[in-house]
């Protein structure tokens, strides 16, 4: 026991090794690993007989991805979908944190930021369901709330999953957003004023440009993980697919195609992560 | 030169509270045209609301601020033609230098040529041409201070208001900066509002000095006469040090009653000034300050003063074996102050 004391005591590699064994193990087995098995998975045959997965390199899949209209439509859709939803709760989501940061008292901060994650605490799927049962087509409460205004539920398709989706990751959206507002100095927006700024556009040329990379740092969250669901698009999708639900047909039966079009959203994300690198964001992170 | 300038900006009554503290309790002070008025006070005394009233950071409870004749007791801070240079400078990390200077310029609308060759003016008077396009994060503190002051002074406003703006600066660069500001004040013509707690700094920069204390003017003065004649034992201690003599142990060595101020360079050691006081007393302590000595002496009757001497280069080899000793004490009955307490 002494001499293994003394060994980390006198070799500070060792000693890091040490500490990082266990969260390099779980970045690289369980998160490059398993990428590096989609990855081969996609290049391999399927007996279509069987449908069990022949080990033999192909690239068929990645041409049927490619090639097939239908699957590149389903890929714009999921990305218009994240998009969307990424919008939706950043436009929710800035006034809520500039409020919560800024306007509120600060002995009631932490009961506003518990409110904005309660929803975090319940199941995904009770939530889902409460959606459904809400956004029902003709006996939903969102029909009942809206149709004296003479509108009616949009029923279940892509605009309920929108919504859903937004309802689910807009915690995601906020909390990286108030982090940002709050460390913002009351100085700056005094000075902006002091310098003959009105409120609006101190928050646009201000407060706006200073919090972005807070705001793209939230966008990773709700973007990617809109890309990946299938759930809420099957519990509120009706007809809708997104690329999670090809995924999902596909696993049973054609397990090498599946992995194929489970790269997208991968591949998307790289994208999306090599384009806002430059704002800042993920210092922030 | 104070006193033939005309009003620009006149407190009448002005009052703010925070909760149950009384941070500036009826405030009254007219501040003239082209002067360089400093705020001091001890941290809370109330000088930094003040300030930011007149900025309108801050809203009053009560009482009247009036910029060149007009009511602006209730005008919004971006309306207000007044600009101000912030503690933490408050410089805005998303732009580059010459863009925190043209910001008040964009904001008023005015062109493109026209706003890049005012901030340039302004980027020379601060002495930083050739930084346009650093970022806050890539200046020093000092430099940081100058597009503050640059930031604010090229909107040519009416008054320019100072909020402890060298006081995160270390003591060589405040020092520096404590000439320029003042040259600058000049040059430009411009009123300066100065809020600090250092007393030293108010007294070398100041035209007139308003001495706070518990959210009221204690006194409001030329620099010589807040040192030289204190109105009451807040600013003789507040300002400088202070010998106060008071007490029966006072009256006894004075001959009068009441409180009386002796500054510590006005106290002879080992020394008699013709016709005045006469004493003797033993030192207590000995501080070598480099130019001076100060020595602490304890008199009889349970007084200890504080004496200040220039050193010469015989005396300062000396003065480390006078502890102890007892030495005469002499100082000129004109240089008594009685002040109130």
């Amino acid at each position: 026991m002494t001499n293994t004391r003394r060994y980390f005591h006198s070799h500070v590699k060792a000693r890091i090794a040490a500490l990082l064994s266990l969260p390099i193990a779980w970045l690289g087995v369980l998160y490059i690993g398993s990428l590096a098995a989609l990855f081969i998975t996609s290049i391999w045959k399927i007996d279509t007989f069987t449908s069990k997965v022949v080990r033999e390199f192909t690239l068929s899949n990645f041409i049927d991805v490619l090639t097939d209209k239908a699957y590149f439509n389903v890929t714009m859709r999921t990305v218009g979908v994240a998009i969307a939803v990424t919008i939706i709760c950043a436009v929710l989501a800035i006034p809520m944190a500039f409020f919560i940061a800024r306007v509120a008292k600060p002995k009631s901060r932490p009961v506003l930021i518990a409110l904005v994650i309660t929803p975090l605490w319940a199941s995904y799927l009770v939530k889902i369901y409460a959606w459904r049962t809400m956004m029902a087509p003709d006996s939903g409460f969102l029909n009942w709330l809206i149709s004296p205004l003479g509108l009616s539920s949009p029923g279940f398709g892509m605009v309920a999953v929108i919504i859903g989706l937004s309802y689910l990751w807009l915690p995601y959206m906020v909390l990286p957003i108030y982090a940002g507002m709050e460390k913002l100095p009351d100085s700056i927006i005094d000075a902006s004023a002091d310098l003959g700024a009105k409120p609006g556009r101190t928050f646009l040329k201000v407060i706006l440009p200073i919090t972005w990379p807070a705001i793209i740092a939230g966008s990773l969250f709700t973007f990617s993980l809109s890309l990946g669901d299938y759930i809420t698009v099957q519990i509120l999708g009706g007809t809708f697919q997104m690329l999670g639900n090809v995924v999902y047909q596909n696993f049973a039966l054609n397990l090498p195609f599946a992995a194929a079009v489970a790269l997208i959203p991968v591949i998307v994300m790289f994208i999306y992560l090599g384009s806002v690198r430059k704002t800042g964001a993920l210092d922030n992170l | 030169m104070s006193s033939q300038g005309s009003v620009i900006i006149s407190l009448r009554g002005l009052a703010k509270s925070f909760g149950a503290v009384r941070a500036v309790d009826g405030v009254d002070l007219d501040i003239y045209q082209g002067e360089f008025l400093t705020l001091l006070g001890p941290s809370g005394s109330g000088k930094t609301t003040v300030l930011r009233m007149i900025a309108g950071f801050e809203a009053p409870d009560a009482g009247t601020i009036q910029l060149n004749g007009a009511d602006i007791t209730h005008l919004p801070a971006y309306e207000r033609d007044v600009n101000t240079v912030f503690q933490d400078y408050a410089l805005f990390p998303h732009m580059d230098v010459i863009s925190n200077i043209e910001y008040g310029l964009r904001v008023k609308g005015i062109g493109k040529n026209e706003r890049r060759e005012q901030a340039m003016v302004a980027l020379q008077q601060v002495r930083l041409e050739g930084y346009e396009s650093r970022k806050p994060n890539q200046l020093s503190g000092g430099q940081r201070q100058r597009v503050a002051l640059a930031r604010a002074l090229v909107n040519r406003p009416a008054v320019l208001l100072l909020d402890e703006p060298l006081g995160a600066l270390d003591l060589k660069l405040r020092e520096q900066m404590q000439i320029e500001l003042k040259e600058l004040q000049r040059q430009v013509g411009i009123t300066f509002i100065f809020v600090t707690h250092d007393q030293e700094e108010a007294l070398t920069m100041s035209d007139r000095v308003a001495v706070f204390d518990r959210g009221k003017i204690q006194q409001l003065d030329k620099p010589s006469a807040i040192y030289e004649r204190p109105a009451n034992s807040f600013v003789a201690g507040f300002v400088g040090i202070s010998n106060l003599i008071s007490g029966e142990a006072g009256q006894k060595l004075l001959g009068k009653p009441g409180t009386w101020l002796v500054r510590p360079e006005k106290i002879e050691i080992d020394a008699q000034v013709p016709g005045g006081r006469s004493t003797t007393g033993v030192i207590r302590e000995v501080e070598y300050l480099g130019p001076a000595t100060r020595f602490l002496v304890d008199l009889e009757g349970g007084i200890s003063l504080m004496a200040l001497r220039q050193n010469t280069s015989e005396s300062a080899n000396t003065v480390a074996s006078m502890r102890n000793s007892t030495v005469k004490v002499s100082w000129s009955i004109d240089s008594e102050f009685h002040v109130e307490n």
